[in-house]
């Protein structure tokens, strides 16, 4: 998928280019772009490292978990077929607990944990069930209160309220998982 | 509001990891190693899309095509391939963010746009060929369309919300 996203990027790029006469961007812009290319790597890693560093205390601490705790009955509701402490459903909490903070790397391996039981819960081993629709809608639209990496690059660029787009992006984020669970809820009750 | 968020939540971590003893200090310094694992791993894809996506925006290809949306929709042309790819790749929108924040600066209406759009939505699409692949599920059945969907509301949501308290 990327692999022909990025030749395609690449072809109408230099080709347009050169068909309108921009030679010269374009060969500055070819000696720029892994310049401007660590630039952001450097700017991501400030606040990565930063955050990381804050959320392993959370993890160790078992503050994530704690946390996952208090979302975990407003999940169940979601996942109405998955019993009460049901291992899948402290995985799902762990997932989106971490996704909520912007810990994507520690969400990974919850969300993958969550899959397999999921999977174990699941009769058609080829097919998706409905709970790893679901489970994926609310991972994908993924809740995000704090976006570090955004606030990072606000930062690095002088922006006077770096932070300033968390409740922007809340409100969005928030509407886009109702939006999608609602869809995700009505297609369930038509397949029944 | 905003301002208040992060330190809360950096206050109650370490005051809840010093309550449950824990050695808070080489807890971060762990976290943080993998903090900076994490990052090496992503410096071959940054630096491979990031050549990709500036040769692209700056041939004005986009700029060009797009011109005849401009009295239709109105916001700035620079955040339309910021949506269309923020479902596929992660680097790729941040990339485009990159330059929209040194071409505008942060606090533009566009640079408000674009981080929200970055904000509110995942790479859908990624998300789904690893999850699924990960427990070799082939029919997905339902659950692109429904994803793509919310990133839709996402990024519909975030213009209608930066219209409003931008302007």
């Amino acid at each position: 998928m990327v692999n022909i996203i990025w030749f395609i990027l690449l072809i109408i790029g230099i080709t347009y280019s050169i068909i309108s006469g921009n030679t010269k961007i374009l060969n500055d812009e070819i000696l720029l772009s892994a310049k401007s290319a660590f630039n952001l790597i450097l700017t991501m890693m400030e606040v990565t490292v930063l955050w990381t560093g804050i959320l392993n205390i959370a993890e160790k601490s078992n503050l994530l978990k704690k946390f996952s705790n208090l979302i975990n009955p407003l999940l169940s509701k979601l996942f109405p077929k998955i019993k009460k402490g049901d291992k899948a459903l402290d995985y799902i909490s762990s997932n989106v607990a971490a996704n909520m903070l912007g810990l994507g790397s520690a969400a990974t391996p919850f969300g993958l944990k969550a899959m397999k039981e999921l999977q174990g819960l699941n009769n058609k081993k080829d097919e998706a069930s409905d709970e790893m629709i679901t489970f994926l809608v609310l991972n994908t639209s993924g809740v995000t209160i704090i976006p570090t990496t955004v606030i990072a690059l606000r930062l690095a660029h002088n922006s006077s309220n770096p932070s300033g787009i968390i409740l922007t992006s809340l409100i969005a984020t928030s509407l886009a998982s109702i939006a999608g669970l609602t869809l995700d809820y009505l297609i369930r009750r038509k397949h029944k | 509001m905003s301002n208040y968020v992060i330190p809360i939540i950096i206050l109650i971590i370490i005051i809840y990891g010093i309550k449950e003893k824990r050695n808070i200090y080489e807890d971060f310094l762990n976290g943080a190693k993998e903090g900076l694992l994490l990052i090496y791993n992503i410096i071959p894809p940054i630096l491979a899309i990031t050549f990709a996506v500036n040769i692209f925006v700056k041939s004005n290809f986009l700029n060009d095509t797009l011109l005849f949306l401009k009295p239709i929709i109105n916001i700035p042309l620079e955040v339309i391939p910021m949506a269309l790819l923020r479902p596929i790749s992660g680097t790729a929108t941040l990339a485009i963010l990159q330059s929209i924040f040194s071409l505008y600066g942060p606090d533009s209406f566009i640079g408000y746009l674009a981080s929200t759009f970055q904000g509110c939505t995942d790479t859908t699409i990624y998300v789904l060929a690893l999850y699924f692949g990960s427990i070799k599920i082939t029919k997905t059945r339902y659950a692109l369309i429904v994803g793509l969907f919310a990133d839709l509301i996402g990024i519909i949501s975030a213009i209608v919300v930066i219209s409003i308290v931008y302007t």
